[in-house]
């Protein structure tokens, strides 16, 4: 007997993090308290997409959206809406735009506005149950590979697709396809890259632990079209939900035949491995990747030759990213024609994106190519919080650029945020808003590249370290217009001369930052100063002493014991010179009389 | 014989198939700058100072096989700038104080300085402070005087085999280290060849007892060992 109600449970990482666990025991017992087992079936699913809003809770047939569930709603949710059909109001997702409560998922402009393909099953299936994948259409693109078509139409359909690598860069897959299939080797190797570790970037991650499946499906129909018998699946340890759910995974498709040496039957093998990483950005970098996977210290090497003529083993290698094999299932099952009606000419398909930062629906979207970057913001997104002003968009991690708040209409497409000097990227978007600093930003992007490199050639090793010594400069007030000429010698050199990809744009978020904001560059060098009062050197705490009831609340919150007064007794005092701008008085103090002052720390202040 | 034909620098020449860019130069007694290259063991490409601009991309031409019809230039202005910055940041990046050091006079990185016409260092020292590894009975390192070139790594696992050499850690605290970060005086797997001394390029690896100015390299060792073992 079928179950009256699916409750799906967000077991996304994010969702995990806030404790949905505790959530699905909770509705479990009350579940099973009103006698409701047999009616109510609860499924937990892949990341549904607003992570800042979990643990998420989807109740079909209505398409109910709980969000921020706690254990202690379990009841009212069972009693209330599971027993008497009247869901519960208070936790329904209001949309904040249209102000309404949402009664079903599909109200939701953060869902209604977004186009899932790769995305399709995550968080609408259980991606531990091999038969909910199936159900989906799982595994039908592979059958139809083995049995119906040559390995040469593949490599044709995923040329005609137009499908662009989505690690990044956007080389044409199918061409990498075609360079693997045509190369000479005693043995061929199937690659996922799954080293997704830019900040603010976590597609990878949602559609590995979402959807592993799919994954799978893609690399067995490209093994059989470049005849390849083996794959490796790289992932970060830092993932370890992915690298559990894709354990279960390739154990379900062994059993069931999909995976192995006959899969389904037609006499075809092909297995995967998964490698995991050890924590290295520049393992994401392909030819590093790939001596990681032999057992190599992960460092780029120079190409030619690409990994399609030596990769793994010195032998052809086809390498693509996660979300780059989530594609191929459907374009494999639905045409190249269909394909290339999503998205624009140059770019089809669509992008899954990471929202981060200051924006209201942080969580992973996914959207058309062509997609600009206001309706991906301001209707997906749901807008900047607190009714503050974008000022950028970063896309693109430590490889990207900052988009001003002006060029917000673009459509995103490979070509046009590079000739913006920013970069598609694996898809990471942080929204920055007024109160960031774009010199801060770039500092804070640049300390990553600088502590990634992995050391080979010198403008990436030594260059990245001396840009960051003259940002810490310039960020500390000391900085002088000098510097920011070399700055942009730096960035050249490194720029032109480094060895790998991650190297070579390793400046970009400092050039980008130089290119829109200058002005900022020059406030912090010619005045001292930040007026997005973030430099922590170019910042002052002080008091007001009307507004100050001397509550004492940040005289115990400070660290450093800078702060003098006796309760009852205002106004208080920061002693600047003890005062290390850690800002926790100020987000302590209940009266906003702690107030952040522009202009660098006096360097002599007298002691009173 | 099969050939191939470029131009380097305006100069049209003809090759054999299959050699770096670097190898062709160097055959035409074309001068191309290099620190981690060393004839007799594999290229990485590590350094970039031996850049030459193909098709308006610089690539380093010890790692980039040269091709039939490809007009190659290696002294460009902007390779020039390019290349002194790299330098530079070498120099930034250790102590190569050379008043101090047992390879003046006998250093590669010194040399390039002088050829590149490197007057002075614009970009900001890092000073850093590694402890000199003295442990061994015969030789020494400094790895403030390494510029990370990676020869004695290559050496050691190409020409000795002992592998004793290897890299940890990574970005600007990447260095050399002997077996699995032991001192060198502890290192099983060391032979006490030498070899990484004769070819490291600057005072990092030096004999000890060498004072300022002392230590002469023998860094064609490794090439002339090659080349016996090519001819058994």
């Amino acid at each position: 007997m079928p179950h009256r109600l699916d409750v799906l449970v967000c077991s996304g990482a994010a969702c995990v993090s806030n404790h949905t666990a505790d959530v699905r025991d909770a509705l479990q017992s009350a579940i099973e308290a009103h006698g409701l087992s047999t009616e109510v079936r609860l499924v937990e699913t892949g990341c549904m997409g607003p992570c800042e809003l979990g643990p998420i809770l989807l109740v079909y047939p209505e398409g109910a959206l709980y969000i921020r569930v706690t254990p202690d709603d379990a009841n009212e949710i069972v009693e209330e809406h599971f027993l008497k059909g009247r869901p519960v109001q208070r936790l329904l997702w209001e949309d904040p735009a249209a102000r309404r409560i949402a009664e079903e998922k599909k109200q939701v402009a953060f869902f209604e506005r977004q186009e899932k393909v790769v995305l399709s099953n995550c968080g609408t299936i259980d991606p531990e149950d091999l038969q909910e994948y199936i159900a989906t259409g799982g595994y039908e693109a592979l059958g139809l590979a083995l049995t119906e078509r040559q390995p040469e139409e593949l490599i044709q359909i995923v040329l005609d697709s137009k499908l662009r690598g989505r690690g990044g860069a956007g080389f044409p897959t199918g061409l990498k396809w075609q360079l693997a299939a045509r190369a000479e080797g005693d043995e061929k190797y199937i690659v996922c890259n799954g080293d997704e570790g830019d900040p603010g970037a976590f597609m990878d991650r949602a559609l590995l632990e979402g959807d592993p499946h799919a994954v799978i499906e893609g690399m067995t129909i490209a093994a059989y079209a470049i005849g390849a018998a083996k794959g490796f699946i790289y992932v970060r340890a830092e993932y370890p939900l992915a690298i559990r759910r894709l354990e279960i995974a390739i154990d379900q498709a062994r059993a069931s035949g999909l995976l192995g040496e006959d899969i389904l039957e037609t006499g075809f093998a092909f297995d995967v491995e998964i490698r995991i990483g050890a924590g290295a950005f520049v393992c994401g970098e392909e030819t590093a990747l790939i001596a990681s996977i032999e057992g190599q210290r992960g460092m780029p090497r120079t190409r030619p030759p690409y990994p399609s003529d030596r990769g793994v083993f010195g032998q052809p290698t086809l390498i693509n990213n996660v979300e780059t094999w989530g594609n191929i299932r459907h374009i494999v099952l639905r045409g190249a024609d269909w394909f290339r009606s999503i998205g624009t000419e140059s770019s089809p398909g669509t992008k899954v994106f990471a929202l981060s930062g200051k924006i209201t629906n942080t969580g992973i979207v996914e959207v058309p190519m062509g997609t600009t970057l206001r309706e991906l913001i301001d209707e997906i997104g749901g807008g900047i919080p607190d009714g503050k002003a974008l000022k950028a968009v970063q896309t693109g991690g430590p490889s990207g650029g900052c988009i001003p708040a002006q060029h917000i209409d673009t459509p995103i497409d490979y070509e046009s945020l590079k000739e913006l000097g920013a970069f598609m990227g694996s898809g990471g978007v942080i929204v920055l808003d007024e109160d960031d600093c774009m010199v801060g930003i770039a500092k804070y992007f640049l300390e990553f590249s600088c502590d990634e490199s992995c050391g080979k050639c010198v403008p990436c090793r030594v260059g990245t370290r001396t840009m960051l010594s003259i940002l810490e400069r310039i960020t500390d007030g000391r900085g002088t217009l000098g510097d920011l000429e070399q700055l942009q010698m730096l960035a050249d050199t490194i720029r032109s001369t480094s060895l790998c990809g991650l190297g070579q744009a390793a400046p970009s978020p400092v050039l980008s930052t130089m290119k829109h904001f200058r002005e900022e560059y020059e406030e912090h060098v010619q005045t001292a100063t930040c007026s997005a009062k973030r430099c922590k050197a170019l910042i002052r705490y002080e008091i007001d002493r009307a507004a100050c009831k001397a509550c004492d609340l940040c005289r115990k919150a400070c660290p450093v014991e800078a702060i003098e007064g006796t309760p009852g007794e205002p106004p208080y005092t920061i002693h600047e010179s003890v005062c290390i701008q850690c800002g926790r008085c100020f987000d302590v103090c209940p009266f906003d009389a702690v107030r952040i002052e522009s202009g660098k720390k006096k360097q002599n202040e007298v002691e009173g | 014989m099969e050939t191939i034909t470029l131009t380097i620098d305006g100069r049209t020449i003809t090759a054999a198939p299959g050699q770096s860019i670097l190898e062709v130069a160097e055959a035409n007694g074309i001068r191309i700058p290099t620190l981690c290259h060393l004839e007799g063991l594999s290229d990485v490409g590590a350094c970039r100072l031996c850049i030459v601009e193909v098709a308006g991309q610089l690539v380093p031409s010890c790692t980039t096989q040269a091709v039939d019809g490809a007009d190659i230039k290696t002294q460009t202005d902007t390779i020039k700038v390019h290349r002194r910055m790299i330098l530079e940041l070498l120099f930034a990046e250790g102590n190569h104080v050379c008043s101090f050091c047992a390879s003046s006079g006998g250093c590669e990185l010194q040399d390039l300085a002088c050829e590149l016409e490197m007057h002075s260092v614009t970009v900001p020292y890092s000073y850093p402070r590694n402890r000199i590894d003295a442990t061994h009975p015969w030789f020494l390192i400094d790895r403030d005087r390494c510029v990370l070139c990676g020869r004695c790594v290559r050496t050691c696992a190409e020409v000795e085999g002992a592998h004793t050499w290897g890299f940890a850690e990574r970005g600007s605290s990447a260095r050399v280290i002997t077996d699995l970060a032991a001192d060198w005086g502890e290192a099983e797997s060391c032979t006490s060849c030498g070899k990484c001394v004769e070819v490291c390029p600057t005072g990092a690896i030096v004999l000890k007892g060498a004072s300022n100015a002392e230590m002469r390299k023998d860094s064609d060792l490794v090439a002339r060992l090659t080349e016996r073992r090519d001819h058994e």
